[in-house]
């Protein structure tokens, strides 16, 4: 059985780097399609310089029932036999690999830029010369009598980052859509390389803003399981409570701007502002809406004291109170069903395909949270049951934000009440040599994966970073299919995925 | 109706009666930096070394930070034993000009009203564009709160449009990526003139945390005007209504 040479970790167990198996590019392909086709889902995917003419792919595979990661490599140089024909959910791993490495996924069905810029190796962009000019490729197009093409973007209407749709319309019904994205892309990862230093926590807090806590969430666990570093009981509850705060914003906004995309003013409007209740609470701790400086490696950077916990109880109580008020009007109200049943369906089968995450799998019946399945830190003590809806529409996304709203108002209160004495912070070691982590963290939109190496010297040799965005935007173009494409801006709200968190 | 009706009720009225009353701001809010440099002891550049974005100076025995660059994560006041550099609670931050943005511990010039032809035009009424050139959203979020009941910017005659040659003026946030440069420039010639250009928080002032990485161009100023700057990362929603408001001189 190839699968038997995949080593097997935890989440967040650091290894040896030299114990992750090398095979030949068969048995590697094989064991990453045989165990998609098992249930197993790609965590991440991703090429690391190994010599100078070769790139060591490095497999991921999360298996949610037995909550461990399969690891597995092989060497490829310029070209490889495309897993992508025989395990869809491979298709933008293997993007990124041939944008950033040169590297071709031959039989590749959809190889084109996904950020836009040069690559890594070569230095080959998607012009002959010159700067990289994004969104120039070719788009997939729809011939026919009264097909007509709209473009949008990368400026938007409303307050939100850039990205460009592609629609192939008849009438009023898409065909197809198109995302091009890459116009947020910073170079993050490459500049995360030969740290840790002062700015790499920077970097970790504005991968993406709206996720602050997750991804450096993310992060200090990775580098504490690289360091072999103890975090303390009560530093894991205080981060519990803010990655559920964040949540609670999140999700609460989402159920705002989604009335506010039908014209459903009452909860867009009450939601709106509930939502600042509970970064509100975030900045009672730390200081700052986002959770700046809140989550550091070893710990937390600020205590609570009796008073903070009594207010915070008390506001969590007041907006839960709100907050159901507002969610309430939505489920009964017909004019809101009416544009949220049965609009921008995801089948299960498509989720687990494409290897969605977060909200929009849980929303279509897959049963996926990270807090249940590779549960680290507090919720290793403290579980929350996995909200889910069968119906995979606009309403189920909506509707599964709100039973995560109640669960997570529930988390914070129990944390609050059993929070653990003692030191909120402890000074880490520096990172072990050679080392090899996956640390998987449930981010308010999905799983966010982070994974880093370590040279000979003890600094990050090579991050690899997957906000759950970079699963799930090809969910929502597969929602809009056969949609209104005036339906696309609610569509696009259920999902709400974060266009620098994918571009990085 | 009588649900939504009662719900109405039950929500009360939220919005806060800025910039008359006092504003509420979190207990441990990190706000605009006070340094005394009288403090700092001789030989010391801690506060230097720990800033993630080399936002802080100093010369002679002289201290200054760089709001523009300041990503507010209070390094330099935690690794300083003298108390030379002290976070205050004062949300107070917006600049018309870079250099006002560099305290050394003076009075900060705070951000002074349009000229007298600008103020005429879009003084009661001002319509902005967003545009996010490689922001985190952070920024993009808390400029989106102002249109909440909250803050209830329409009733100072602010209003974001969907499009640029609806709009006045330009409220830019993120560092300029390379990809996003094009788009920004095309905005800012899509925007009829007189026009203005805002820069909201330390990624669209100076790159912020992203300065100098090669595939970013350190802020707003390197590619279009600017005429307001509000530092911050991200500026609290205060911190950017109250810019907005100096800027058509509502606030003094």
């Amino acid at each position: 059985m190839p699968s038997s040479n995949a080593i097997s970790l935890y989440n967040c167990q650091a290894v040896d780097a030299g114990r992750i198996p090398v095979v030949g590019i068969n048995e590697f392909r094989k064991f990453v399609i045989e165990a998609a086709k098992s249930g197993k889902r790609i965590a991440s995917f991703f090429a690391v310089p190994s010599s100078p003419h070769q790139v060591r792919l490095f497999a991921v595979l999360a298996d949610d029932n037995a909550g461990n990661l399969s690891v597995l490599s092989s060497d490829v140089s310029d070209k490889y036999p495309s897993l992508t024909p025989d395990c869809p959910q491979a298709h933008l791993f293997e993007r990124e690999i041939a944008e950033q490495w040169d590297v071709i996924p031959q039989g590749h069905p959809w190889l084109k830029p996904v950020r836009f810029h040069h690559s890594y190796s070569t230095g080959k962009g998607n012009k002959k010369e010159g700067p990289v000019i994004p969104s120039v490729m070719v788009f997939f197009k729809v011939e026919g009598e009264e097909i007509h093409e709209v473009a949008v973007g990368p400026v938007h209407a409303g307050i939100i980052e850039p990205g460009h749709f592609r629609f192939q319309c008849f009438g009023e019904n898409v065909l197809n859509l198109e995302i091009s994205l890459g116009y947020q892309h910073r170079g993050v990862e490459r500049a995360l390389i030969g740290g840790p230093d002062k700015r790499t926590l920077h970097y970790m807090q504005t991968l993406a803003g709206d996720t602050t806590t997750g991804h450096t969430m993310a992060y200090c666990q990775l580098m504490e399981s690289l360091s072999g570093s103890n975090v303390s009981p009560r530093a894991q509850s205080l981060r519990g409570i803010a990655m559920e705060l964040e949540r609670l914003a999140n999700h609460t906004g989402d159920l705002g701007t989604l009335a506010g995309d039908i014209g459903y003013l009452p909860t867009s409007s009450f939601c709106g502002r509930i939502r600042g209740d509970f970064l509100n609470m975030t900045a009672l701790i730390c200081g700052n809406r986002f959770g700046r400086g809140l989550v550091i490696p070893g710990g937390v950077g600020f205590d609570v004291n009796k008073q903070h916990c009594d207010t915070l109880v008390e506001k969590l109580a007041r907006a839960l109170k709100d907050v159901n008020v507002a969610a309430d009007l939505l489920w009964n109200t017909s004019s809101v069903l009416a544009r949220f049943e049965e609009t921008g369906v995801v089948q299960p089968e498509i989720c687990k395909e494409l290897g969605l995450v977060g909200v929009p799998a849980r929303a279509s019946g897959v049963e996926i949270d990270c807090r249940f399945n590779f549960p680290a830190g507090i919720y290793r003590f403290a579980q929350i049951p996995i909200s889910s809806w069968h119906t995979g529409d606009v309403f189920a996304r909506a509707y599964v934000r709100w039973l995560e709203i109640q669960r997570s108002i529930d988390f914070i209160n129990d944390q609050v009440k059993m929070l653990p004495e003692g030191q909120i912070r402890t000074d880490i070691k520096p990172p072990s040599p050679g080392k090899f982590c996956v640390s998987l963290v449930e981010g308010w939109r999905g799983e966010i994966c982070h994974v880093g190496m370590t040279g000979p010297d003890g600094r990050l040799s090579h991050y690899k970073i997957v906000d759950p965005s970079f699963h799930n935007w090809t969910g929502l173009a597969i929602a809009l299919r056969n949609q209104q494409i005036s339906d696309f801006p609610l569509c696009n709200k259920s999902f709400n995925l974060s266009y620098c968190g994918q571009d990085l | 109706m009588i649900k939504l009706l009662l719900a109405r009720l039950q929500q009360k009225h939220r919005t806060i009666s800025f910039p008359k009353g006092t504003p509420v701001l979190p207990e441990r809010f990190r706000g605009r930096p006070v340094i005394d440099s009288a403090k700092c002891a001789a030989g010391c550049k801690l506060c230097v070394d720990s800033c993630p974005t080399g936002a802080i100076k100093k010369e002679n025995s002289a201290l200054s930070i760089d709001l523009g660059r300041c990503l507010f994560c209070a390094q330099c006041e935690e690794c300083c034993s003298c108390g030379a550099i002290k976070f205050s609670g004062e949300y107070r931050l917006a600049a018309r000009a870079k250099a006002d943005l560099i305290l050394n511990g003076q009075e900060m010039k705070l951000a002074q009203v349009l000229d007298k032809r600008m103020k005429k035009i879009f003084g009661r009424s001002l319509k902005l564009r967003q545009v996010s050139a490689g922001g985190c959203n952070a920024c993009e979020a808390d400029t989106n709160v102002l249109t909440t009941v909250v803050y209830d910017l329409g009733r100072f005659g602010i209003q974001f449009v969907a499009s640029p040659r609806h709009a006045d003026g330009l409220l830019i946030t993120g560092p300029v990526t390379e990809n996003m440069k094009l788009a920004l420039e095309k905005t800012y010639d899509a925007v009829p003139d007189p026009k203005i250009t805002i820069a909201v928080g330390a990624c669209a002032i100076s790159g912020g945390p992203y300065i100098d990485l090669p595939r970013v161009n350190n802020g707003v100023d390197k590619i279009v005007p600017v005429d307001l700057y509000i530092p911050g990362c991200p500026p609290h929603p205060l911190t950017i209504l109250d810019g907005l408001l100096r800027l058509l001189g509502k606030i003094k």
